[in-house]
């Protein structure tokens, strides 16, 4: 059986759809990983170990397991606790908790490499805690990390396949529907992996560029 | 509540098969990375093009698609692989065109005096690269490559998709069995957890005895 070019024009508006359920799902998760990875990062920075400790060990449980199993736990576990979320929203959930796990090391390191003189600089100066992490900190610390979590951005969207398994009807599920309609696999999950392989290039570009501009601004 | 121990048996059958794809893709994946990180530093073009193909292609494709391009669409090519073969090969290819980019980078970053200085000595290109360069360049390797292996042995738990019993799989089967789905998932999630601290120890122990009276040159 060779590659059909007219099966595989007739499928693709199919895939395009289902690409767009695939970019909605890295969007929601790479907010939710954003948002937790800095919840994270924070608590471990903080000097009661109560809020250290936990934070330390989610880190280091969510990234030393599996995503496909982090997201069968959510989707099978949580319903028994009266939470039943569409299988969109429980992926989204499952993406963004795995990779808050990276964003959360990002962070950290952007963090760390802030020089200790810039805080004590700012004691020195009488700025607020708001206005330190406003005015002195964060606008060192955040350029240098925008390399690594666009890296980031870029796993977890080649990730987003792991949400077939629930049924999630992003690319990969949809090649499979197709495949099993019409017995023809080939067409459907090459076309998958050409998608992916399109948008992981460019996006390689593009975070090649970023660095080459952050790299720049800090010399 | 009891430990959930009646649910161990038939975990740890599925655990030995995760083992089994784990060890088998990092034999691939070493072997790939080392094959791909040399080929992008080799002199000839066409060794560095097709290195470097490998390398895009399989980073910028999803292991899970790659797994079911292999196990789905290959046989209609006419190529027909067992499940474990599939899962082996896939997950080490793709784990490797990562690790390439470690050897790469270790191997760069060898001070270029100690290349100078193997010329001096008149060794060979192949002499330089295995008892002067790698060497060096290996010390550097093992911590990134055990960052690697926990990916990988992460990577295993995809291989439930194509219908090999691994740890997952049994999992799977266990909660359609029994319905308890928060004791049997929260133990893998255990298990996987121990595992990958065995490896992060592993290549912890094993760099403490490679870098053992080693002169790292003032870079440690």
């Amino acid at each position: 059986m060779i590659f059909d070019w007219g099966f595989a024009l007739e499928i693709l508006p199919a895939l395009l759809q289902a690409a767009l359920v695939t970019l909605q799902c890295t969007l929601v998760g790479m907010s939710l990983a954003l948002v937790l990875g800095l919840a994270w990062a924070l608590m471990r920075r903080s000097s009661r170990r109560i809020l250290a400790w936990p934070a330390t060990w989610i880190v280091e449980f969510v990234r030393s397991t599996p995503l496909l199993v982090q997201v069968y736990f959510l989707f099978y576990v949580l319903p028994e606790f009266g939470i039943s979320w569409s299988p969109f929203v429980t992926g989204a959930l499952g993406l963004g908790l795995h990779y808050s796990a990276y964003t959360a090391e990002v962070y950290r390191a952007g963090i760390d490499n802030v020089p200790s003189g810039q805080w004590e600089a700012a004691r020195a100066l009488n700025l607020g805690w708001m206005e330190t992490w406003k005015s002195v900190i964060l606008p060192q610390a955040v350029p240098p990390m925008v390399p690594a979590l666009g890296n980031y951005l870029v796993g977890m969207f080649k990730e987003t396949p792991i949400l077939a398994a629930i049924t999630v009807q992003e690319l990969l599920q949809t090649a499979k529907l197709i495949g099993a309609e019409s017995f023809r696999y080939l067409e459907p999950l090459t076309l998958v992996g050409l998608l992916f392989l399109l948008v992981s290039l460019s996006s390689a570009q593009l975070i090649g560029w970023l660095e080459s501009r952050t790299a720049r601004v800090a010399s | 509540m009891l430990p959930p121990l009646d649910l161990l048996p038939s975990l740890l059958t599925g655990l030995l098969v995760t083992l089994q794809i784990t060890a088998g893709a990092a034999v691939v994946a070493l072997a790939s990375s080392f094959l791909a990180g040399l080929g992008r530093l080799s002199g000839r073009k066409s060794v560095r093009g097709f290195s470097r193909l490998y390398v895009d292609v399989f980073r910028g494709t999803s292991a899970l698609v790659q797994l079911f391009w292999a196990f789905f669409a290959l046989p209609l090519l006419g190529i027909r692989l067992e499940a474990v073969t599939v899962g082996i090969l896939v997950l080490g290819l793709n784990l490797g065109s990562y690790g390439s980019e470690i050897v790469r980078s270790a191997i760069r970053n060898v001070s270029r005096s100690q290349y100078d200085a193997a010329r001096a000595l008149n060794l060979s290109r192949g002499q330089t690269l295995w008892r002067i360069i790698l060497p060096q360049a290996a010390l550097r390797m093992i911590p990134p490559f055990g960052n690697l292996f926990i990916e990988l042995l992460k990577g295993t738990a995809l291989v439930s998709l194509i219908s090999l019993a691994d740890l997952t799989f049994q999992g799977q089967t266990l909660r359609t069995s029994t319905l308890r789905s928060g004791e049997i998932f929260a133990l893998i999630l255990v298990l996987y957890f121990l595992l990958a601290q065995v490896i992060a120890r592993g290549m912890r122990f094993l760099e403490s005895r490679l870098a053992a009276g080693r002169d790292s040159g003032g870079a440690a």
